[in-house]
Protein backbone atom coordinates (compact mmCIF):
# COMPACT_ATOMS: atom_id res chain seq x y z
CA UNK A 1 0.00 0.00 0.00
CA UNK A 2 2.44 2.48 0.66
CA UNK A 3 4.18 2.36 -2.53
CA UNK A 4 1.34 3.11 -4.44
CA UNK A 5 0.27 5.85 -1.68
CA UNK A 6 4.16 7.16 -2.41
CA UNK A 7 3.45 7.32 -6.34
CA UNK A 8 0.25 9.38 -5.26
CA UNK A 9 2.10 11.48 -3.84
CA UNK A 10 4.54 12.25 -6.45
CA UNK A 11 2.24 12.74 -8.83
CA UNK A 12 0.11 15.10 -6.67
CA UNK A 13 3.34 17.06 -5.94
CA UNK A 14 4.04 17.06 -10.05
CA UNK A 15 0.41 18.41 -10.51
CA UNK A 16 1.04 21.13 -7.81
CA UNK A 17 3.51 22.30 -9.71
CA UNK A 18 2.22 22.85 -12.65
CA UNK A 19 -1.16 24.03 -11.75
CA UNK A 20 -1.75 27.78 -11.04
CA UNK A 21 -2.22 31.09 -12.39
CA UNK A 22 0.27 30.14 -15.46
CA UNK A 23 0.08 26.81 -16.30
CA UNK A 24 3.37 24.55 -16.71
CA UNK A 25 5.33 27.12 -16.14
CA UNK A 26 8.49 25.50 -17.10
CA UNK A 27 7.21 24.66 -20.95
CA UNK A 28 7.65 28.73 -20.86
CA UNK A 29 10.73 28.30 -21.51
CA UNK A 30 11.71 31.31 -20.39
CA UNK A 31 13.15 33.02 -17.54
CA UNK A 32 10.15 34.05 -15.91
CA UNK A 33 8.85 30.65 -16.16
CA UNK A 34 11.57 28.99 -14.03
CA UNK A 35 11.59 31.89 -11.87
CA UNK A 36 7.47 31.07 -10.95
CA UNK A 37 8.72 27.41 -10.98
CA UNK A 38 11.40 27.65 -8.19
CA UNK A 39 10.36 30.58 -6.18
CA UNK A 40 6.33 29.77 -6.17
CA UNK A 41 5.41 26.40 -6.86
CA UNK A 42 8.37 24.33 -5.40
CA UNK A 43 7.89 26.00 -2.30
CA UNK A 44 3.97 25.89 -2.02
CA UNK A 45 3.81 22.35 -3.31
CA UNK A 46 6.69 20.92 -1.10
CA UNK A 47 5.22 23.01 2.23
CA UNK A 48 1.56 21.44 1.06
CA UNK A 49 3.15 17.63 1.18
CA UNK A 50 5.30 18.36 4.02
CA UNK A 51 2.15 20.28 6.23
CA UNK A 52 0.10 17.40 4.77
CA UNK A 53 2.35 14.38 5.85
CA UNK A 54 3.08 15.65 9.72
CA UNK A 55 -0.51 16.40 9.78
CA UNK A 56 -1.50 13.19 8.90
CA UNK A 57 1.16 11.31 10.99
CA UNK A 58 0.00 14.00 14.11
CA UNK A 59 -3.14 12.26 13.67
CA UNK A 60 -2.39 8.92 13.27
CA UNK A 61 -0.01 9.45 16.52
CA UNK A 62 -2.51 10.74 18.53
CA UNK A 63 -5.48 9.02 17.59
CA UNK A 64 -2.99 5.63 18.79
CA UNK A 65 -1.61 7.40 22.01
CA UNK A 66 -4.73 8.64 23.42
CA UNK A 67 -6.93 5.46 22.05
CA UNK A 68 -9.14 7.50 20.37
CA UNK A 69 -10.27 8.04 17.02
CA UNK A 70 -11.31 11.02 17.15
CA UNK A 71 -8.44 12.54 18.58
CA UNK A 72 -6.62 15.42 15.75
CA UNK A 73 -4.70 17.86 16.20
CA UNK A 74 -7.31 21.28 14.92
CA UNK A 75 -10.60 19.42 16.98
CA UNK A 76 -8.62 19.13 19.69
CA UNK A 77 -7.09 22.18 19.68
CA UNK A 78 -3.62 21.61 19.36
CA UNK A 79 -3.59 23.85 16.32
CA UNK A 80 -5.38 26.55 18.04
CA UNK A 81 -3.25 26.83 20.57
CA UNK A 82 -0.12 26.60 18.01
CA UNK A 83 -2.04 29.53 15.95
CA UNK A 84 -2.44 31.61 19.17
CA UNK A 85 1.48 31.10 19.99
CA UNK A 86 2.14 32.04 16.56
CA UNK A 87 -0.14 35.41 16.98
CA UNK A 88 1.69 36.20 20.04
CA UNK A 89 4.90 36.03 18.10
CA UNK A 90 3.87 38.28 15.15
CA UNK A 91 2.11 41.03 17.77
CA UNK A 92 5.21 40.83 19.87
CA UNK A 93 7.54 41.42 17.25
CA UNK A 94 9.48 38.81 18.26
CA UNK A 95 8.71 37.28 14.59
CA UNK A 96 10.28 40.18 12.78
CA UNK A 97 13.05 40.30 14.95
CA UNK A 98 14.32 36.92 15.06
CA UNK A 99 13.15 34.44 12.05
CA UNK A 100 13.07 31.11 14.64
CA UNK A 101 10.59 32.76 17.10
CA UNK A 102 7.52 31.60 15.14
CA UNK A 103 8.00 28.22 14.71
CA UNK A 104 9.41 28.04 18.30
CA UNK A 105 6.28 30.08 19.48
CA UNK A 106 3.97 27.36 17.52
CA UNK A 107 6.09 24.76 18.36
CA UNK A 108 5.71 25.37 22.55
CA UNK A 109 1.92 26.46 21.74
CA UNK A 110 1.28 22.96 20.41
CA UNK A 111 3.56 20.76 22.98
CA UNK A 112 1.55 22.64 25.72
CA UNK A 113 -1.65 21.72 24.49
CA UNK A 114 -0.54 18.49 23.72
CA UNK A 115 0.70 18.44 27.39
CA UNK A 116 -2.72 19.50 28.75
CA UNK A 117 -4.71 17.07 26.67
CA UNK A 118 -2.71 14.03 28.48
CA UNK A 119 -3.32 15.35 31.32
CA UNK A 120 -6.58 15.23 30.77
CA UNK A 121 -6.72 11.78 29.39
CA UNK A 122 -5.04 10.46 32.55
CA UNK A 123 -6.90 11.79 35.05
CA UNK A 124 -10.62 11.36 33.61
CA UNK A 125 -12.50 9.23 31.48
CA UNK A 126 -11.80 8.53 27.87
CA UNK A 127 -13.38 10.08 25.04
CA UNK A 128 -15.41 12.56 27.25
CA UNK A 129 -12.61 14.37 29.09
CA UNK A 130 -10.10 14.37 25.64
CA UNK A 131 -12.78 16.39 24.04
CA UNK A 132 -14.16 18.19 26.98
CA UNK A 133 -10.31 19.49 27.31
CA UNK A 134 -9.97 20.20 23.61
CA UNK A 135 -13.59 22.16 23.12
CA UNK A 136 -12.12 24.44 26.05
CA UNK A 137 -8.41 24.48 24.58
CA UNK A 138 -9.86 25.78 21.31
CA UNK A 139 -12.11 28.29 23.44
CA UNK A 140 -9.53 29.91 25.18
CA UNK A 141 -7.44 29.99 22.00
CA UNK A 142 -9.58 31.71 19.40
CA UNK A 143 -10.94 33.81 22.78
CA UNK A 144 -6.84 34.88 23.16
CA UNK A 145 -7.10 35.47 19.60
CA UNK A 146 -9.43 37.50 19.17
CA UNK A 147 -8.06 39.46 22.11
CA UNK A 148 -4.88 40.33 20.30
CA UNK A 149 -6.87 41.28 17.77
CA UNK A 150 -8.80 43.63 19.04
CA UNK A 151 -5.95 45.16 20.82
CA UNK A 152 -4.57 45.40 17.14
CA UNK A 153 -4.05 49.14 16.06
CA UNK A 154 -3.72 48.04 12.61
CA UNK A 155 -6.90 47.25 10.41
CA UNK A 156 -4.66 45.77 7.84
CA UNK A 157 -2.44 43.66 10.27
CA UNK A 158 -6.02 42.60 11.64
CA UNK A 159 -7.18 40.81 8.37
CA UNK A 160 -3.77 39.43 7.35
CA UNK A 161 -3.44 37.24 10.48
CA UNK A 162 -7.09 36.08 10.09
CA UNK A 163 -6.19 35.33 6.20
CA UNK A 164 -3.54 33.62 8.05
CA UNK A 165 -5.26 31.86 10.74
CA UNK A 166 -7.68 30.25 7.77
CA UNK A 167 -5.11 28.30 6.55
CA UNK A 168 -3.18 28.70 3.64
CA UNK A 169 -0.06 28.02 1.56
CA UNK A 170 -0.35 30.32 -0.75
CA UNK A 171 3.17 33.00 -1.04
CA UNK A 172 5.06 31.07 1.13
CA UNK A 173 8.40 31.55 -0.43
CA UNK A 174 11.43 29.23 0.26
CA UNK A 175 12.29 31.16 3.85
CA UNK A 176 9.50 29.52 5.30
CA UNK A 177 10.53 26.34 4.13
CA UNK A 178 13.72 26.54 5.11
CA UNK A 179 12.17 27.47 8.78
CA UNK A 180 9.45 25.31 9.12
CA UNK A 181 11.04 21.70 7.02
CA UNK A 182 13.76 20.54 10.02
CA UNK A 183 11.21 20.83 12.80
CA UNK A 184 8.20 19.28 11.02
CA UNK A 185 11.30 16.64 9.53
CA UNK A 186 12.44 16.20 13.27
CA UNK A 187 9.12 15.46 14.67
CA UNK A 188 8.37 12.97 12.11
CA UNK A 189 11.46 10.93 13.07
CA UNK A 190 10.92 11.46 16.52
CA UNK A 191 7.71 10.20 16.45
CA UNK A 192 7.81 6.94 13.67
CA UNK A 193 9.77 4.67 15.93
CA UNK A 194 7.35 4.41 18.02
CA UNK A 195 4.77 2.35 17.06
CA UNK A 196 5.56 -0.49 18.82
CA UNK A 197 4.35 1.01 21.88
CA UNK A 198 1.53 2.54 20.43
CA UNK A 199 0.09 -0.91 19.09
CA UNK A 200 0.52 -1.69 23.05
CA UNK A 201 -1.41 0.94 24.09
CA UNK A 202 -4.29 -0.70 22.47
CA UNK A 203 -4.28 -2.74 25.53
CA UNK A 204 -4.80 0.47 27.92
CA UNK A 205 -1.38 2.10 29.81
CA UNK A 206 -0.93 -0.72 32.62
CA UNK A 207 -1.02 -3.61 30.61
CA UNK A 208 1.36 -1.64 28.33
CA UNK A 209 3.68 -0.91 31.22
CA UNK A 210 3.65 -4.43 31.79
CA UNK A 211 4.64 -5.26 28.54
CA UNK A 212 8.08 -2.76 28.92
CA UNK A 213 6.57 0.57 27.78
CA UNK A 214 7.97 3.34 29.66
CA UNK A 215 5.01 5.08 29.35
CA UNK A 216 6.51 8.55 31.02
CA UNK A 217 9.12 8.71 28.19
CA UNK A 218 6.90 7.84 25.31
CA UNK A 219 4.82 10.55 26.80
CA UNK A 220 7.40 13.31 26.63
CA UNK A 221 8.18 11.70 23.36
CA UNK A 222 5.14 12.15 21.78
CA UNK A 223 4.66 15.19 23.09
CA UNK A 224 7.51 16.72 21.74
CA UNK A 225 7.55 15.28 18.14
CA UNK A 226 3.97 16.50 17.47
CA UNK A 227 4.21 19.56 19.23
CA UNK A 228 7.27 19.89 16.74
CA UNK A 229 5.19 18.92 13.60
CA UNK A 230 1.81 21.14 14.37
CA UNK A 231 3.83 23.72 16.03
CA UNK A 232 6.31 24.22 12.44
CA UNK A 233 2.93 22.91 10.29
CA UNK A 234 0.45 25.46 11.91
CA UNK A 235 3.08 28.45 12.43
CA UNK A 236 4.21 28.43 8.68
CA UNK A 237 0.60 27.30 7.38
CA UNK A 238 -2.12 27.88 9.86
CA UNK A 239 -4.88 25.77 11.12
CA UNK A 240 -5.08 23.13 8.33
CA UNK A 241 -8.25 21.75 10.32
CA UNK A 242 -9.31 18.12 9.77
CA UNK A 243 -6.15 16.61 7.90
CA UNK A 244 -5.25 14.45 10.61
CA UNK A 245 -8.45 12.66 11.73
CA UNK A 246 -9.52 11.61 8.11
CA UNK A 247 -5.69 10.31 7.36
CA UNK A 248 -5.53 7.60 9.83
CA UNK A 249 -9.36 6.76 8.86
CA UNK A 250 -8.75 5.95 5.39
CA UNK A 251 -5.55 3.62 6.29
CA UNK A 252 -7.03 1.78 9.50
CA UNK A 253 -8.80 -0.68 8.41
CA UNK A 254 -6.33 -1.44 5.40
CA UNK A 255 -3.86 -2.38 8.37
CA UNK A 256 -6.27 -4.35 10.63
CA UNK A 257 -6.41 -1.47 12.95
CA UNK A 258 -2.70 -2.03 14.32
CA UNK A 259 -2.09 1.81 15.62
CA UNK A 260 1.81 1.54 14.81
CA UNK A 261 0.94 0.09 11.16
CA UNK A 262 -1.24 3.07 10.64
CA UNK A 263 1.55 5.89 11.04
CA UNK A 264 3.81 5.55 7.58
CA UNK A 265 0.46 5.16 5.38
CA UNK A 266 -1.35 8.15 7.66
CA UNK A 267 1.57 10.60 6.60
CA UNK A 268 1.64 9.78 2.89
CA UNK A 269 -2.56 10.22 3.00
CA UNK A 270 -2.24 13.25 4.50
CA UNK A 271 0.51 14.64 2.43
CA UNK A 272 -1.77 13.52 -1.22
CA UNK A 273 -5.04 15.17 0.78
CA UNK A 274 -3.10 18.49 1.22
CA UNK A 275 -1.54 18.42 -2.20
CA UNK A 276 -5.09 17.45 -3.44
CA UNK A 277 -6.76 20.27 -1.43
CA UNK A 278 -4.20 22.91 -2.40
CA UNK A 279 -4.52 21.90 -6.27
CA UNK A 280 -8.36 22.09 -6.08
CA UNK A 281 -8.41 25.36 -3.97
CA UNK A 282 -6.38 26.84 -7.57
CA UNK A 283 -8.67 24.98 -9.93
CA UNK A 284 -12.01 26.78 -8.26
CA UNK A 285 -13.66 29.55 -10.07
CA UNK A 286 -13.49 31.86 -6.62
CA UNK A 287 -12.89 35.72 -7.08
CA UNK A 288 -9.91 35.17 -4.88
CA UNK A 289 -8.39 31.68 -3.75
CA UNK A 290 -9.77 29.79 -0.86
CA UNK A 291 -8.35 29.28 1.90
CA UNK A 292 -6.82 25.74 1.93
CA UNK A 293 -7.61 24.94 5.73
CA UNK A 294 -11.34 26.84 5.16
CA UNK A 295 -11.38 23.86 2.12
CA UNK A 296 -9.97 21.33 4.27
CA UNK A 297 -12.66 22.06 7.06
CA UNK A 298 -15.40 22.18 4.62
CA UNK A 299 -14.52 18.54 3.41
CA UNK A 300 -13.54 17.26 6.97
CA UNK A 301 -16.12 18.44 9.20
CA UNK A 302 -18.50 15.85 7.78
CA UNK A 303 -16.22 13.20 8.12
CA UNK A 304 -15.66 14.03 11.69
CA UNK A 305 -20.21 13.74 11.86
CA UNK A 306 -19.87 10.67 10.02
CA UNK A 307 -17.03 8.95 12.38
CA UNK A 308 -18.87 10.10 15.10
CA UNK A 309 -21.69 8.36 13.77
CA UNK A 310 -19.48 5.38 12.89
CA UNK A 311 -17.57 5.17 16.16
CA UNK A 312 -17.15 1.67 17.70
CA UNK A 313 -19.35 1.57 20.57
CA UNK A 314 -16.79 0.51 22.47
CA UNK A 315 -14.55 3.42 21.49
CA UNK A 316 -17.19 5.92 22.89
CA UNK A 317 -17.71 4.14 25.84
CA UNK A 318 -14.64 4.38 27.57
CA UNK B 1 10.12 -23.78 50.05
CA UNK B 2 12.75 -21.43 50.61
CA UNK B 3 13.72 -17.64 50.35
CA UNK B 4 16.10 -18.61 47.54
CA UNK B 5 13.78 -20.77 44.88
CA UNK B 6 10.99 -18.00 45.03
CA UNK B 7 10.52 -16.75 41.80
CA UNK B 8 9.10 -13.55 43.25
CA UNK B 9 8.40 -12.25 46.45
CA UNK B 10 7.41 -9.03 48.49
CA UNK B 11 9.16 -8.10 51.88
CA UNK B 12 7.88 -5.61 54.01
CA UNK B 13 5.28 -4.17 51.13
CA UNK B 14 3.14 -1.59 52.32
CA UNK B 15 1.25 0.29 49.60
CA UNK B 16 -1.04 3.52 50.65
CA UNK B 17 -3.19 5.51 48.33
CA UNK B 18 -3.53 9.17 49.79
CA UNK B 19 -3.69 8.51 53.48
CA UNK B 20 -4.93 5.47 53.38
CA UNK B 21 -2.86 2.04 53.88
CA UNK B 22 -4.02 -0.60 51.44
CA UNK B 23 -1.41 -3.46 52.35
CA UNK B 24 0.07 -3.31 55.79
CA UNK B 25 3.39 -5.26 55.85
CA UNK B 26 3.32 -7.93 53.53
CA UNK B 27 5.81 -10.77 53.02
CA UNK B 28 5.04 -13.70 50.74
CA UNK B 29 7.16 -15.83 48.20
CA UNK B 30 6.00 -17.16 45.28
CA UNK B 31 8.20 -20.32 43.54
CA UNK B 32 7.93 -21.66 40.18
CA UNK B 33 5.82 -24.31 39.21
CA UNK B 34 2.99 -23.51 41.64
CA UNK B 35 -0.42 -21.92 41.21
CA UNK B 36 -0.57 -19.62 44.20
CA UNK B 37 -4.89 -17.94 44.88
CA UNK B 38 -5.16 -14.64 46.24
CA UNK B 39 -8.85 -14.50 47.63
CA UNK B 40 -10.35 -12.00 49.93
CA UNK B 41 -13.48 -9.95 50.72
CA UNK B 42 -13.37 -6.61 48.17
CA UNK B 43 -10.90 -4.07 48.94
CA UNK B 44 -8.43 -6.08 50.92
CA UNK B 45 -6.08 -4.94 48.15
CA UNK B 46 -5.73 -8.10 46.48
CA UNK B 47 -5.58 -6.09 42.53
CA UNK B 48 -3.30 -3.51 44.67
CA UNK B 49 -0.68 -6.59 45.65
CA UNK B 50 -1.00 -8.32 41.97
CA UNK B 51 0.31 -5.11 40.42
CA UNK B 52 3.25 -4.18 43.15
CA UNK B 53 3.93 -7.63 42.03
CA UNK B 54 3.65 -6.49 38.22
CA UNK B 55 5.72 -3.47 39.29
CA UNK B 56 2.98 -0.98 38.61
CA UNK B 57 3.29 0.34 42.05
CA UNK B 58 5.62 1.74 43.24
CA UNK B 59 5.33 0.25 47.22
CA UNK B 60 5.92 3.24 50.17
CA UNK B 61 7.67 0.70 51.84
CA UNK B 62 8.91 -2.63 51.63
CA UNK B 63 9.99 -3.84 48.01
CA UNK B 64 9.36 -6.64 45.56
CA UNK B 65 12.30 -9.03 44.85
CA UNK B 66 12.35 -11.16 41.35
CA UNK B 67 14.50 -14.40 42.37
CA UNK B 68 16.30 -11.78 45.04
CA UNK B 69 16.71 -9.00 42.45
CA UNK B 70 14.88 -5.94 43.81
CA UNK B 71 12.05 -5.50 40.98
CA UNK B 72 12.78 -1.20 41.17
CA UNK B 73 16.35 -1.95 40.05
CA UNK B 74 15.81 -3.77 37.00
CA UNK B 75 14.82 -2.12 34.21
CA UNK B 76 11.24 -2.07 32.06
CA UNK B 77 12.33 -4.70 29.55
CA UNK B 78 13.73 -7.43 31.91
CA UNK B 79 10.13 -6.75 34.03
CA UNK B 80 8.13 -7.14 31.07
CA UNK B 81 10.16 -9.81 29.87
CA UNK B 82 10.04 -11.90 33.64
CA UNK B 83 6.55 -11.25 33.70
CA UNK B 84 3.35 -11.62 32.23
CA UNK B 85 0.25 -9.44 33.68
CA UNK B 86 -3.38 -9.86 32.57
CA UNK B 87 -5.46 -7.10 34.02
CA UNK B 88 -9.00 -7.50 35.00
CA UNK B 89 -11.56 -7.31 32.47
CA UNK B 90 -8.65 -7.04 29.61
CA UNK B 91 -9.78 -5.15 26.87
CA UNK B 92 -8.49 -3.94 23.78
CA UNK B 93 -9.33 -0.25 22.37
CA UNK B 94 -8.67 -1.23 18.96
CA UNK B 95 -10.52 -3.80 16.63
CA UNK B 96 -7.46 -5.91 16.50
CA UNK B 97 -6.90 -8.95 14.76
CA UNK B 98 -7.05 -11.69 17.16
CA UNK B 99 -3.44 -13.07 16.34
CA UNK B 100 -2.06 -9.35 16.00
CA UNK B 101 -3.89 -9.19 20.21
CA UNK B 102 -1.90 -12.15 21.19
CA UNK B 103 1.84 -10.74 19.24
CA UNK B 104 1.58 -8.23 21.37
CA UNK B 105 2.35 -10.36 23.77
CA UNK B 106 5.61 -10.71 22.12
CA UNK B 107 6.42 -6.96 22.68
CA UNK B 108 9.41 -7.81 24.96
CA UNK B 109 11.20 -9.88 23.08
CA UNK B 110 11.03 -7.23 20.44
CA UNK B 111 8.39 -8.26 18.45
CA UNK B 112 7.09 -5.10 16.08
CA UNK B 113 3.54 -5.66 14.93
CA UNK B 114 4.48 -3.55 12.11
CA UNK B 115 6.98 -6.22 10.67
CA UNK B 116 7.18 -9.38 10.03
CA UNK B 117 7.11 -11.57 12.89
CA UNK B 118 10.58 -13.77 12.96
CA UNK B 119 10.00 -17.33 13.52
CA UNK B 120 10.43 -17.48 17.22
CA UNK B 121 7.79 -15.20 17.97
CA UNK B 122 5.11 -16.53 15.44
CA UNK B 123 5.21 -19.84 16.90
CA UNK B 124 5.06 -18.58 20.56
CA UNK B 125 1.95 -16.68 19.25
CA UNK B 126 0.55 -20.12 17.65
CA UNK B 127 1.16 -22.30 20.60
CA UNK B 128 -0.39 -19.43 22.94
CA UNK B 129 -3.16 -19.18 20.81
CA UNK B 130 -3.01 -23.48 20.94
CA UNK B 131 -3.29 -23.20 24.18
CA UNK B 132 -6.40 -21.45 24.97
CA UNK B 133 -7.82 -23.61 22.07
CA UNK B 134 -8.13 -20.18 20.29
CA UNK B 135 -6.40 -21.17 16.56
CA UNK B 136 -9.78 -21.20 14.88
CA UNK B 137 -10.62 -17.33 16.05
CA UNK B 138 -6.93 -16.51 15.29
CA UNK B 139 -7.92 -14.06 12.03
CA UNK B 140 -11.05 -12.99 13.28
CA UNK B 141 -10.91 -9.27 14.72
CA UNK B 142 -11.84 -9.16 18.15
CA UNK B 143 -15.10 -7.11 18.35
CA UNK B 144 -16.38 -10.32 16.42
CA UNK B 145 -15.92 -12.37 19.37
CA UNK B 146 -18.20 -13.05 22.45
CA UNK B 147 -16.91 -11.97 25.98
CA UNK B 148 -15.36 -15.56 26.75
CA UNK B 149 -13.87 -15.80 23.86
CA UNK B 150 -12.36 -12.45 23.60
CA UNK B 151 -10.72 -13.53 27.65
CA UNK B 152 -9.41 -16.11 25.78
CA UNK B 153 -7.66 -14.46 23.35
CA UNK B 154 -6.63 -12.21 26.48
CA UNK B 155 -5.47 -14.54 28.43
CA UNK B 156 -3.62 -16.10 24.88
CA UNK B 157 -1.54 -12.61 24.91
CA UNK B 158 -0.69 -13.19 28.30
CA UNK B 159 0.64 -16.70 27.78
CA UNK B 160 2.66 -15.81 24.47
CA UNK B 161 5.16 -13.54 26.69
CA UNK B 162 6.09 -16.95 27.94
CA UNK B 163 7.35 -15.36 31.24
CA UNK B 164 8.37 -16.93 34.21
CA UNK B 165 5.79 -15.40 36.44
CA UNK B 166 2.23 -15.00 35.01
CA UNK B 167 0.14 -12.80 37.47
CA UNK B 168 -3.84 -12.97 36.43
CA UNK B 169 -6.25 -10.89 37.87
CA UNK B 170 -9.77 -12.44 38.28
CA UNK B 171 -9.32 -13.92 34.85
CA UNK B 172 -12.52 -16.13 35.29
CA UNK B 173 -15.18 -13.14 36.79
CA UNK B 174 -17.66 -12.60 34.45
CA UNK B 175 -16.94 -16.71 32.79
CA UNK B 176 -19.33 -19.21 32.68
CA UNK B 177 -18.83 -22.41 34.42
CA UNK B 178 -17.12 -24.08 31.21
CA UNK B 179 -14.51 -21.03 30.38
CA UNK B 180 -14.16 -20.81 34.27
CA UNK B 181 -12.57 -24.11 34.42
CA UNK B 182 -10.57 -24.32 31.23
CA UNK B 183 -9.06 -21.04 32.19
CA UNK B 184 -8.05 -22.76 35.35
CA UNK B 185 -6.97 -25.37 33.69
CA UNK B 186 -4.83 -23.51 31.63
CA UNK B 187 -3.69 -21.10 34.40
CA UNK B 188 -2.61 -25.12 36.18
CA UNK B 189 -0.66 -26.12 32.56
CA UNK B 190 1.51 -23.25 33.19
CA UNK B 191 2.45 -23.78 36.75
CA UNK B 192 3.38 -27.46 34.99
CA UNK B 193 5.58 -26.14 32.50
CA UNK B 194 7.59 -24.24 35.59
CA UNK B 195 5.55 -20.89 35.51
CA UNK B 196 4.94 -19.32 38.97
CA UNK B 197 1.45 -18.36 38.67
CA UNK B 198 -0.59 -15.92 40.64
CA UNK B 199 -4.47 -15.91 40.33
CA UNK B 200 -6.71 -13.51 42.08
CA UNK B 201 -9.74 -14.97 42.28
CA UNK B 202 -13.82 -14.55 44.20
CA UNK B 203 -14.51 -18.50 44.16
CA UNK B 204 -13.34 -19.61 47.03
CA UNK B 205 -14.48 -23.32 45.09
CA UNK B 206 -12.03 -22.94 42.01
CA UNK B 207 -9.15 -21.56 43.93
CA UNK B 208 -9.59 -24.92 46.48
CA UNK B 209 -9.80 -27.12 43.82
CA UNK B 210 -6.71 -25.76 41.39
CA UNK B 211 -4.20 -23.66 43.45
CA UNK B 212 -1.53 -25.30 45.72
CA UNK B 213 -1.75 -22.38 47.89
CA UNK B 214 -3.88 -20.07 49.02
CA UNK B 215 -3.34 -16.49 50.30
CA UNK B 216 -6.19 -14.83 52.11
CA UNK B 217 -5.97 -11.32 52.62
CA UNK B 218 -8.35 -9.40 54.70
CA UNK B 219 -8.08 -6.11 56.43
CA UNK B 220 -4.75 -5.17 54.54
CA UNK B 221 -2.47 -8.18 55.73
CA UNK B 222 -2.11 -11.54 55.23
CA UNK B 223 -4.89 -13.47 57.08
CA UNK B 224 -4.15 -17.31 56.21
CA UNK B 225 -1.33 -18.65 53.87
CA UNK B 226 -1.67 -21.61 52.98
CA UNK B 227 -2.46 -25.33 50.91
CA UNK B 228 -6.46 -24.86 50.78
CA UNK B 229 -7.47 -27.03 53.21
CA UNK B 230 -6.07 -25.37 55.92
CA UNK B 231 -6.23 -21.31 54.24
CA UNK B 232 -10.05 -21.79 53.80
CA UNK B 233 -10.45 -23.89 57.11
CA UNK B 234 -13.84 -22.45 58.84
CA UNK B 235 -12.08 -20.06 62.00
CA UNK B 236 -9.88 -17.91 59.11
CA UNK B 237 -12.49 -17.31 56.05
CA UNK B 238 -15.33 -16.55 57.97
CA UNK B 239 -13.55 -14.14 59.91
CA UNK B 240 -11.74 -12.80 57.02
CA UNK B 241 -15.35 -12.16 55.00
CA UNK B 242 -17.99 -11.52 57.93
CA UNK B 243 -19.86 -14.19 56.59
CA UNK B 244 -20.80 -18.03 58.06
CA UNK B 245 -19.41 -20.38 55.64
CA UNK B 246 -20.97 -24.07 55.47
CA UNK B 247 -17.54 -26.03 55.08
CA UNK B 248 -18.48 -28.82 52.47
CA UNK B 249 -16.16 -31.19 50.79
CA UNK B 250 -16.46 -32.66 47.37
CA UNK B 251 -13.73 -35.54 46.56
CA UNK B 252 -11.54 -34.53 49.38
CA UNK B 253 -11.50 -30.96 48.49
CA UNK B 254 -13.31 -28.40 50.32
CA UNK B 255 -15.70 -26.29 49.08
CA UNK B 256 -16.99 -23.81 51.28
CA UNK B 257 -20.79 -22.26 50.39
CA UNK B 258 -21.10 -18.58 51.67
CA UNK B 259 -24.69 -19.14 53.97
CA UNK B 260 -24.90 -15.96 56.12
CA UNK B 261 -23.52 -12.67 56.77
CA UNK B 262 -21.89 -12.48 60.30
CA UNK B 263 -23.33 -9.09 61.62
CA UNK B 264 -21.60 -9.52 65.11
CA UNK B 265 -18.16 -9.83 63.96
Amino acid sequence: MNRWLLLLVAMLYLVSLAVGPAWWPWRLGTEVGWTIVWELRVPRATLGMLIGGVLGLSGAVLQGWLRNPLAEPGVIGVSACAGFAAVCAFYSGLAAAFVLALPLAGIAGAALAVALLMGAVRAGTGTVSLLLMGVAINAIAAALISLVLALSPNPFAYQEISLWLAGSIVDRDLRYLAIAAPFMILGAAIVLGAGRWLDALSLGEDTARSLGADTRSLGLRLTLGVGLMVGAATSVAGVVGFVGLIAPHLVRARVAFRPGATLVPSMLVGAALVLGADIVVRLLPTASELQLGVFTSLVGAPFLVRAVRKAHAAWLAT
Amino acid sequence: MTVTAAAIAVRGLVSRRGPAVILDGIDLAFASGEVTAIVGPNGAGKTTLLRHLAGLDVPAAGQVELRGQPLGSLGPAIRAWSIAYLPQAASAYWPLRARDLVALGRLPHGADLSRPTNTRDSEAVQRALHRVDGLRLAERPIDTLSQGERARMMMARALATEAAVLLADEPVASLDPAYALETMGILRAEAARGACVIVVLHDLGLAARFADRIVVLANHKVAADGPPAMALAAGVIDAAYGVTFRHVTVDGVPQPVAWERRDNY
